[in-house]
């Protein structure tokens, strides 16, 4: 698999013109953009670079880690999306699902689904990795939605991060991305299902 | 901190591979920005100093957040390049303030030298406006392998009193340059230019 570039983004804010939490709420992405080895023809059996995409979301997941300054145990919402150049189709991004997700649970603690369920938390990041794809032009905007690592519920975690690449995807490229935040929206005060409410454990509530 | 910072962004952009031949060793750029509080918006003022102070503050934390994104030693640091964007309730020369008195020298401490003038673009926006930071080799314009651009873009920023300032830091030039001109390893880096 050909990598042809590697991009992070880090935020840190500190404010969104309300009071100042002391901690101010970091989130990013990391993205790889690589050609595409199915574009300009239609393939039908794809399903093989699943298993080449797992160490890149591996390698993608400790980079975001590494920028965002954090250890896995600072992680509360992640995302994941794909955006395909123009002479590949939407499937292309779907490759992305099994190892972009589970490599980046992997990293933050998960155990296996053999453990979903069990009473009582079992290991951390639970909840399924919310996601989005498209097909698009170079610099092409994504909004990647984020949920709380433990549960989707939590509404104080809904919430989105733009990335986009200048330059990428080029129409025989693919845009992979991770993206995750160390805390909830920064004046969050809807309500509903607080993380340190969570008591089902399955990944939900 | 003189600035008042709303948010803070950094960014870091690896090139491994271009026109499907392998970049060794790999280029890369960061780009720092920071959203800031435009103490004249929406008014007119001669004296515009208290932007140059916070400038100058800027290029020390831009500046150092790039390196550090990089991982490089300042003096490991080839390239340089600043901008600002406006928001709508100011005026362009609010960027001027920020990015010319004294901007520069903060930045240049970052990097251990930098004897170029640090390239620079301006531009009145909203949000999610794109800038184009240009960049050159810091201590020899003529450099033309270090001649290049990264975007810089914010989504939510800048608000109508608001300023984005970006600044860019590079360990490289352009990946597969091949257009002759000054080489890196030719520079005297006396006088800014060659």
């Amino acid at each position: 698999m050909d990598i042809r570039r590697i991009f992070s983004h880090a935020e840190e804010i500190f404010h969104e013109f309300g009071p100042p939490p002391t901690i101010p709420l970091r989130r990013g992405a990391a993205v790889a953009v690589i050609r595409n080895p199915y574009a300009g023809r239609f393939v039908a059996n794809i399903a093989p670079l699943m298993d080449e995409l797992k160490p890149l979301g591996l390698e993608l997941a400790h980079r975001l880690l590494a920028a965002l300054k954090s250890e896995p145990k600072d992680i509360q919402g992640y995302g994941k999306a794909a955006i395909v150049g123009a002479a590949g189709e939407l499937e292309h991004g779907a490759l992305w699902h099994a190892p972009g997700g589970y490599a980046m649970r992997e990293v933050l603690g998960w155990k296996g689904e053999a453990t979903a369920a069990v009473s009582g938390q079992p290991g951390n990041a639970l909840a399924i990795v919310p996601s989005t794809k498209k097909v698009g032009a170079p610099g092409t905007t994504i909004d990647v939605p984020l949920t709380h690592i433990n549960a989707s519920y939590v509404r104080s975690h809904l919430d989105a991060i733009e990335v986009r690449v200048p330059g990428a995807p080029a129409a025989d490229e693919v845009v992979y991305i991770l993206a995750m935040s160390c805390g909830p929206r920064i004046h969050e005060r809807l309500g509903g299902l607080r993380a340190e409410h969570i008591d089902k454990w399955d990944g939900q509530k | 901190m003189l600035a008042a910072i709303r948010k803070l962004v950094v960014q870091v952009d690896e090139i491994r591979i271009e026109m499907g031949r392998v970049v060794e060793p790999a280029t890369r750029r960061a780009l720092a920005m920071a959203v800031i509080a435009n103490p004249f918006a929406g008014r007119y003022s001669d004296d515009l100093e208290p932007l140059s102070a916070i400038g100058e503050e800027l290029g020390q934390l831009l500046g150092a957040k790039c390196v550090a994104a990089l991982g490089i030693q300042p003096e490991q640091a080839q390239s340089y390049g600043k901008a600002a964007i406006v928001g709508e309730g100011g005026e362009l020369e609010h960027a001027a303030a920020i990015l010319h008195p004294r901007l520069g020298a903060t930045l240049r401490r970052e990097v251990s030298s930098g004897a170029a003038l640090v390239p620079s673009s301006k531009k009145m926006g909203g949000l999610g406006t794109a800038i184009d930071v240009p960049l050159g080799h810091k201590d020899a314009a003529f450099v033309r392998s270090h001649f290049d651009a990264i975007e810089a873009r914010i989504s939510d920023a800048p608000r109508a009193n608001e300023i984005v300032v970006a600044i860019a830091v590079t360990d490289s030039g352009r990946p597969l340059a091949r257009v002759g001109g000054l080489q890196a390893q030719e520079i005297i880096g006396k006088d800014g230019l060659r």
